[in-house]
């Protein structure tokens, strides 16, 4: 381990550990443009020079290993010298138009001007300029900006794993570009925004719309897949402007996927912001009460055996616990948090999470990725498989539909049949699994949703036993859901109780007369014409599917609007925070369903957040350790049967509209226009 | 300023090269080791250049980016980087020179008067006929022989105003002219013939290069 002095202090580190990265961890700033933590270090912006003792001239610290008994000094006046010589020939061609930059007040390159800079310019010739690119309806460009730091091309290559961005020409002719134009294909592509450090790469949505001063920054939790992504969410007065990526090693790292950052113009339009009532086969606005009063008025003589209730994927734990306890309350035992179908033996937890965790994937050296399309499904998941992928010595088997994943997979099958021929070794890749020491398989829901699910889920847990997946320090056996709401429905209960239906069976009994009442909870993604002449609740936050169908909506807020829970499919819960209110008469849903209960006579045992989620730490510890991962001792699940033969599908046929609030989204439908349409049309699967 | 983009137009819709060139490029991705064939990334853009016309379309890049199994980016990085990829059609002939500081202190300002009243076109034009395309270029790297230009892969060194014209003529009627000195030199030997050790040559019986023509330099400069 190399002991160094940096500024007089001794600091011992790591081997391979950067003199920059050994000044941090004593605390020394040192201004860098072009390293990023995260990113190869290409050391070309020249700005994190710092004085080496008998070296003949100043050393760029982030491309410098320590070594042992190196004398660095950070703060002499050759450094500052040097950092102020850098700074004025980075600025000569940065255009002065902070005023209109989006990046004002958040840039790295002002701030290092103030803090490292000249104070004044010397410059008086013509500077250059460059085209705009066109990189697609996500990230605008102001090229002339460019410091050419390389970033969004490290990015772009080494962590979203779409090598499109390039250095061209040289020189006074170098450009960040395409080259041939091109938006860039991919669903982190938002995340070039973050590490530019000028505003040359800004957010296209979000442009000339705030500045960062004039935000009230809350910190929550991303419901857009089940990753559970830490996020913050900035606010000016009552609308979300902006959502940007938290750090957070364990989830998301400092990423966050398209859907995520910039779905949010979903949550202006098609709200449902006050109660209705279907009176004459129209939907009429009404108060509260009277929609209270309409739902008291039918449910009244209703046995519990008739009535059921969905909760859809963007509901948070609070509201479903609360619409679990009301149906209880009410005798019924058909609920179900699983609109699209998917079978899980709820009682073994192991069977649907992510029991490796997340950053567990960094340890695998073989995955074997079911029915998934890890890239759409979990775009930050699919990241972390990339990442360990560029470690080397990852294998990666695909069963079900292959896609791009930015990494090279070996195709096994298409279907269970190949599952069943891989654990009997009949296929190539038993043998890498077998060799594996860490060997770990993904099941996508693709591969759940279908009749033969549970069955499947036997097949996956027979590969994982037989493959070496499951021991006493690693649990190799991950399932992903799609919703962030389905591993806390899962966890609280919110399944089909004793006699109870499930999705398939509620829907059925409702077209077929059986049920008389049918409670939508976010439920959106169930064609309301099948619901027959059931009397449809919808309580939720966007005028969806649910909503055209119901006889009554109660407006909810979305998930930047209330304090609430999500479990992540790695069984983390996580607290979102609110951010702003919700639009006019709407409401905190779990505040509905309490205030609902009494007015059905049957009044929840809960009056404040405090106590539901002391009711909620009562019904599974999960909800107990929040930000914690409480793993789950390995049992036998699955179902008996046999499985079909049929090939798994993908769940996903669309990225970026996937729930009511990006199917509200006019920037995802314009990200659908830029990349979902044109491949469909090449690959004419659709039509 | 920015850098001079692909044109849209004259744009062929696909590239490949001839069997011959196959073969070549072959032999060349073979002087890698493998899994590093995108070392060969330079001969193989040059060899695409030399078969097409002495430019480089967006279909050949693309087809060594697939060769070579690297982003087709990396690819037009590379071309884009070199100035002797050229990414836009050029004339027959490419005179490229040069008005660097050795080469301008030597008259490189009446080679390029010559070139601009011979040809009729400036810096960055071709001529009609498409024969000729003349560009201006940094050090050519015989500053010993200054002012000099290179046309295609050949160097003409030691010119002047009317030499440069008589040069252009030889390439208009279609001939090549010897590469090298235009007035005869040896090498890079001293304009006047050899200064020193001339004695140790006489008495070694080896015979001197002649001094070539005398008037070498510029006329403004005798």
């Amino acid at each position: 381990m190399p002991k160094l002095t940096i500024d007089g202090v001794q600091v011992e580190v790591e081997p391979g550990t950067s003199v920059l990265q050994a000044a941090e961890k004593l605390g020394i700033e040192i201004p860098r443009f072009c390293y990023h933590e995260r990113l190869s270090v290409p050391a070309n912006c020249r700005m994190c020079l710092v004085e080496m003792e008998r070296a003949p001239k100043p050393i760029a610290s982030c491309a410098m290993p320590c070594s042992d008994g190196m004398v660095i000094k950070t703060n002499t006046e050759t450094v500052r010298k040097a950092r102020r010589g850098v700074m004025e020939f980075l600025l000569i061609n940065h255009p002065l138009d902070c005023p209109i930059c989006d990046q004002g007040g958040e840039c790295d390159l002002q701030d290092q001007a103030m803090g490292y800079g000249f104070d004044h310019s010397r410059y008086g010739e013509s500077k250059r300029a460059v085209t705009n690119k066109n990189l697609g309806p996500l990230v605008a460009t102001v090229m002339t900006r460019c410091i050419h730091c390389t970033r969004c091309i490290r990015f772009i290559d080494e962590i979203a794993g779409v090598p499109v961005l390039g250095a061209t020409s040289r020189g006074e002719h170098m450009e960040v570009t395409t080259y041939v134009e091109q938006a860039i294909d991919s669903e982190l592509s938002g995340n070039l925004v973050d590490v530019c450090p000028v505003g040359a790469l800004t957010a296209k949505p979000y442009a000339f719309t705030a500045r960062p001063w004039e935000l009230r920054k809350t910190e929550s939790i991303d419901v857009f897949d089940a990753v559970g992504s830490n996020i913050r969410v900035d606010v000016r007065g009552p609308e979300v402007m902006r959502v940007l990526p938290r750090l957070a090693e364990d989830i998301n790292e400092e990423w966050i996927s398209d859907k995520s950052r910039y779905a949010i113009d979903g949550l202006k339009r098609q709200r449902l912001d006050r109660p209705y009532v279907r009176r004459d086969g129209k939907l009429v606005a009404t108060s509260w009460d009277d929609a209270f009063a309409a739902i008291a008025q039918r449910l009244n003589g209703v046995p519990g055996s008739r009535i059921a209730a969905l909760a859809g994927d963007l509901a948070d734990a609070e509201s479903m616990l609360a619409l679990k306890d009301l149906m209880i309350a009410l005798g019924s035992p058909h609920r179900d948090c699983r609109q699209d179908g998917a079978q899980f033996d709820v009682s073994a937890r192991a069977g649907w999470l992510f029991n490796s965790g997340i950053a567990g994937i960094e340890q695998a050296d073989a995955i074997l990725l079911i029915g998934t399309n890890l890239r759409w499904e979990a775009p930050l998941i699919n990241a972390r498989v990339r990442k360990r992928y560029l470690q080397g010595g990852l294998k990666v088997g695909v069963i079900g539909p292959q896609h791009d994943l930015t990494y090279p997979t070996t195709l096994i099958g298409a279907g269970p049949q190949s599952l069943e021929d891989l654990i009997e070794g009949r296929h190539g890749f038993a043998a890498v699994l077998k060799e594996a020491k860490r060997p770990l398989l993904i099941l996508g829901t693709g591969a759940v949703q279908r009749r033969d699910g549970l069955a499947v889920q036997a097949l996956a847990r027979r590969a994982a036993e037989t493959f070496g997946m499951i021991t006493d320090d690693w649990n190799g056996y991950n399932f992903l859901h799609l919703a962030a709401a389905r591993t806390g429905g899962l966890e609280l209960g919110f399944v089909p109780g004793e006699g109870g239906l499930a999705t398939a069976g509620i829907v059925a009994a409702a077209g077929a007369g059986e049920l008389d009442v049918v409670y939508l909870l976010g439920a959106d993604e169930i064609d309301g014409g099948r619901f027959g002449k059931a009397f449809v609740i919808y309580q939720g936050h966007h005028g969806d599917r649910g909503a055209h169908r119901a006889d009554v909506v109660l407006p909810g807020a979305a998930y930047t609007e209330k304090n609430a829970t999500y479990v992540n499919t790695e069984g983390r819960a996580q607290w979102g925070r609110q951010a702003t209110f919700a639009p006019a008469e709407a409401r905190e849903d779990w505040k509905i369903l309490r205030a609902l209960s009494a007015v059905l006579g049957h009044p929840l045992p809960y009056d404040s957040l405090g106590a539901v989620r002391r009711q909620l730490a009562a019904t599974s510890p999960v909800f107990g350790a929040i930000d914690a991962r409480v793993a789950a001792s390995w049992a036998p699940f699955g179902g008996p049967g046999a499985v079909d033969a049929v090939p798994f599908a993908a769940p996903i046929e669309n990225f970026y509209m996937t729930d009511p609030i990006s199917r509200a989204s006019v920037t995802m439908a314009q990200c659908t226009e830029a990349f979902i349409l044109p491949a469909r049309e090449k690959t004419g699967t659709h039509g | 300023m920015s850098a001079p983009s692909m044109p849209a137009e004259a744009q062929p819709e696909s590239f490949a090269f001839t069997e011959a060139n196959l073969e070549r490029a072959r032999a060349l991705i073979a002087k890698y080791p493998a899994g590093r064939q995108a070392s060969a990334v330079i001969p193989l853009l040059d060899l695409a250049q030399r078969q097409h016309d002495n430019w480089l379309p967006r279909a050949a890049m693309d087809t060594v980016a697939d060769m070579l199994s690297m982003p087709r980016i990396r690819v037009y990085e590379v071309a884009s980087f070199y100035t002797m990829f050229n990414r836009a059609p050029v004339g027959k002939h490419l005179v490229q020179v040069c008005t660097n500081t050795p080469c301008w202190l030597r008259g490189s300002d009446a080679v390029v008067s010559s070139c601009r009243r011979k040809l009729g076109i400036d810096f960055g034009e071709t001529t009609a006929d498409g024969q000729f395309t003349l560009v201006e270029v940094e050090c050519l790297g015989a500053c010993v022989n200054a002012p000099m230009i290179q046309v295609n892969d050949d160097t003409y060194e030691d010119l002047d105003g009317p030499r440069t014209e008589a040069l252009l003529d030889a390439l208009a009627r279609g001939e090549r002219p010897a590469s090298g000195s235009t007035t005869g030199r040896s090498g890079a030997c001293p304009a006047g013939g050899p200064t020193t050790l001339t004695a140790s040559a006489e008495r070694a019986g080896i015979a001197l290069p002649s001094a070539g023509s005398a008037d070498i330099l510029p006329a403004d400069d005798r």
